[in-house]
């Protein structure tokens, strides 16, 4: 049974070809992501890596390619049923942590709970802020949080739904060493809690040790 | 959390261009509110001054001066009219009631009006205490002159010529109170009422002439009213059967030839009067008859000018009000589009976040009215309380359905100045913003 769900496919990517607005096309190639199995997109800066990633959360349509999670084919769905459909099975970390300003660390929670859709659990954020050590900084905006605190907010966000694929760019870009190793730590560590796939995008070689399964973007490693 | 509760903490993330979008629209609105308060409430003072009254007859000028001083009891009298003329009016089929007026005196600013039982039929007047006058130089009080000068039965007061309190004192002939008016919330809560031959004697004794026309003669004559007929050998077809009894029997007291009144108060027997008898009068004697209904709204479209410009000085803010929000909320959007991309991220549909950022407007221009309905109420408070007197506000608090209206506007205001921003909020593209380019 669990060797069953280990091969279960949670995302895929099929000939995905993407245009820019300055008429620049690119071509992916195509990717499977098995339940469980953390995967790393590398490449350089401006190679697409991105551009993928959003792709992949259903924020960006392709030209043309199938993109399906859990399951679900993306772009399949109607504009609004791809919104919920994100905010219900993929979660999205950014390089900075954006927590929408005028929104306590546990309003941002909420509003991640609302949009998706789902019923709003206060345990459940009392319990993902626990995890991430933020039950006390529960009722703070994130003006008053510190650089740490806003990123681990911004997991809790992330993960606060169970998402199927949790989805990062660039986590660590602007991070040094230690700080790099704790980040990556805490989203492993929350990926596996939540049973959540982890999906990183980053050009950043520290990471590329801690993960077995790696997809490249643009020319070679 | 609903789109109302985020909106509302939008709002709070930039008070000083809230707060100046909220007093904007507040200011707007509390200037309409007010002028619509003190319109409904001024309308509801000459209705209620006016009821009742279908005409009014006495001497030729203008016709809104006639009916302030005869109704509202604010401006000079146009001049006198001879009462044997006014009584042939009376007389008219067409005439249910006629209610004789005569002015010139005024205790402490309150007007003393001459004339007989027929006033407090007209004005519905029930006694609080008391009795009427039986007498000359015996009046009854309206509930607010016996309030601000605590008055009683009994008391004696002085009246003094004129109009104005500052006029000349008439001292010999003090007027016993003998009854006071329960209030009535209308213009005779402010007058002192007495017999028309209390006011007659006070000036046939003084000298002080009505017109001079007047020659005081006090020939005691019974049949006064029929001699009076003759004096003028006017041909009006008089039936005797049909004159007031109380006007006859005022004639019969005192019995004058050339009695004058200030004006007549007329109530029509039926609706068909209302083309035809102000017709008769101003063609048929040298009267002139004015409808109170018709000069209250020329009066009202006179006083129309400074309310409509205060109007246009309360559009004027309202707009700016909507500029000011529309700014607000459309530079908010720059530092909000990336919280409105990563909004969409968590599941937001790109209806919700229009409708979070009209909500936004709403929200202030919806806040803004309020507050400007509670300054219109207030200021329409303070206005009355500082102003005592005919114009009195009492309802300062009493909700208008308008106000319902005044509080619309301002949401549509709001909509309307927030729908450009939220369209591009609509229209955010979510990878575009996030990819920070």
């Amino acid at each position: 049974m669990l060797q069953q769900d280990q091969l279960k496919t949670v995302a895929s990517l099929r000939g995905i070809r993407h245009r820019y607005p300055g008429g620049e096309a690119l071509q992916f190639t195509d990717l499977d992501v098995a339940v469980g199995q953390h995967t790393l997109i590398l490449g350089d800066s401006g190679s697409g890596k991105t551009t993928l990633l959003h792709i992949l959360s259903g924020l960006l349509k392709p030209v043309s390619g199938s993109v399906q999670i859990g399951g679900q084919e993306l772009y399949g769905l109607s504009p609004r049923k791809l919104d919920t459909y994100r905010g219900q099975h993929i979660g999205l970390i950014f390089q900075e942590a954006h927590l929408v300003k005028s929104l306590t660390v546990k309003e941002n929670l909420l509003i991640a709970q609302g949009f998706a859709g789902a019923e709003v659990d206060n345990n459940r954020i009392q319990e993902v802020l626990a995890m991430l050590e933020l039950g006390h900084k529960a009722h703070s905006y994130p003006s008053k949080l510190s650089r740490g605190q806003m990123q681990r907010a911004a997991i809790a966000r992330a993960v606060v739904n169970h998402p199927a694929i949790l989805v990062a760019d660039e986590p660590t870009a602007s991070l040094d060493d230690r700080n790099t190793e704790r980040v990556l730590d805490l989203l492993l560590a929350q990926a596996t809690e939540h049973g959540a796939t982890l999906i990183i995008a980053t050009h950043d070689k520290r990471v590329k040790k801690r993960f077995e399964h790696t997809y490249q973007v643009g020319g070679a490693a | 959390m609903n789109i109302l509760q985020i909106a509302w903490k939008n709002m709070r993330q930039s008070p000083a261009t809230s707060i100046l979008g909220i007093l904007l629209t507040a200011f707007g609105t509390g200037i309409l509110c007010l002028l619509i308060l003190t319109s409904h409430q001024l309308e509801e003072q000459l209705d209620s001054n006016s009821r009742g009254i279908d005409l009014v007859v006495g001497a030729k000028g203008s016709p809104i001066q006639l009916i302030l001083s005869s109704i509202y009891h604010m401006d000079n009298p146009t001049g006198n009219i001879s009462l044997a003329e006014a009584q042939q009016l009376a007389a008219n089929p067409m005439v249910k009631l006629a209610v004789p007026l005569s002015l010139g005196d005024n205790y402490r600013g309150h007007r003393i009006v001459g004339t007989d039982s027929t006033f407090l039929a007209l004005y519905n007047l029930k006694l609080a205490e008391g009795r009427l006058w039986h007498d000359d130089f015996e009046a009854v009080i309206g509930a607010e002159v016996a309030r601000k000068h605590d008055l009683d039965i009994g008391d004696k007061i002085y009246g003094s010529h004129g109009l104005s309190s500052d006029g000349h004192a008439h001292d010999e002939h003090p007027y016993t109170i003998t009854g006071i008016l329960a209030p009535g919330h209308s213009i005779v809560d402010q007058l002192v009422i007495s017999n028309l031959a209390s006011v007659w004697r006070m000036h046939g004794d003084d000298g002080d002439n009505h017109s001079a026309g007047d020659e005081h003669g006090h020939t005691h004559d019974s049949a006064g009213v029929e001699e009076h007929e003759h004096h003028h050998g006017e041909d009006h077809n008089h039936d005797h059967g049909d004159e007031p009894q109380l006007v006859k029997s005022i004639m019969g007291h005192i019995g004058s030839g050339e009695r004058e009144i200030t004006s007549m108060l007329i109530q029509y027997r039926n609706p068909a009067a209302i083309g035809m008898f102000p017709r008769l009068v101003n063609q048929h004697s040298s009267m002139q008859a004015a409808s109170p209904a018709l000069e209250s709204a020329r009066l009202f479209s006179l006083l129309g000018i400074g309310i409509d410009s205060l109007q246009v000085l309360a559009y004027v803010i309202m707009f700016m009000a909507a500029l000011s929000v529309f700014i607000s909320l459309y530079n908010a959007l720059k530092s909000r589009k990336y919280d409105l991309a990563v909004m969409r991220t968590l599941g937001a549909s790109q209806a919700k976040l229009f409708g979070i950022v009209i909500a936004e407007g709403i929200l202030l221009t919806f806040v803004g009215a309020i507050v400007g309905v509670v300054i219109g109420h207030t200021a329409l408070y303070l206005i009355g309380a500082s102003t005592d007197g005919s114009a009195k506000f009492v309802q300062a608090f009493a909700l208008l359905p308008q106000e319902g209206g005044l509080v619309l506007i301002g949401v549509a205001i709001g909509f309307v100045a927030a729908l450009i921003p939220a369209v591009k909020a609509y229209r955010t593209p979510i990878s575009h913003t996030l990819a920070g380019n």
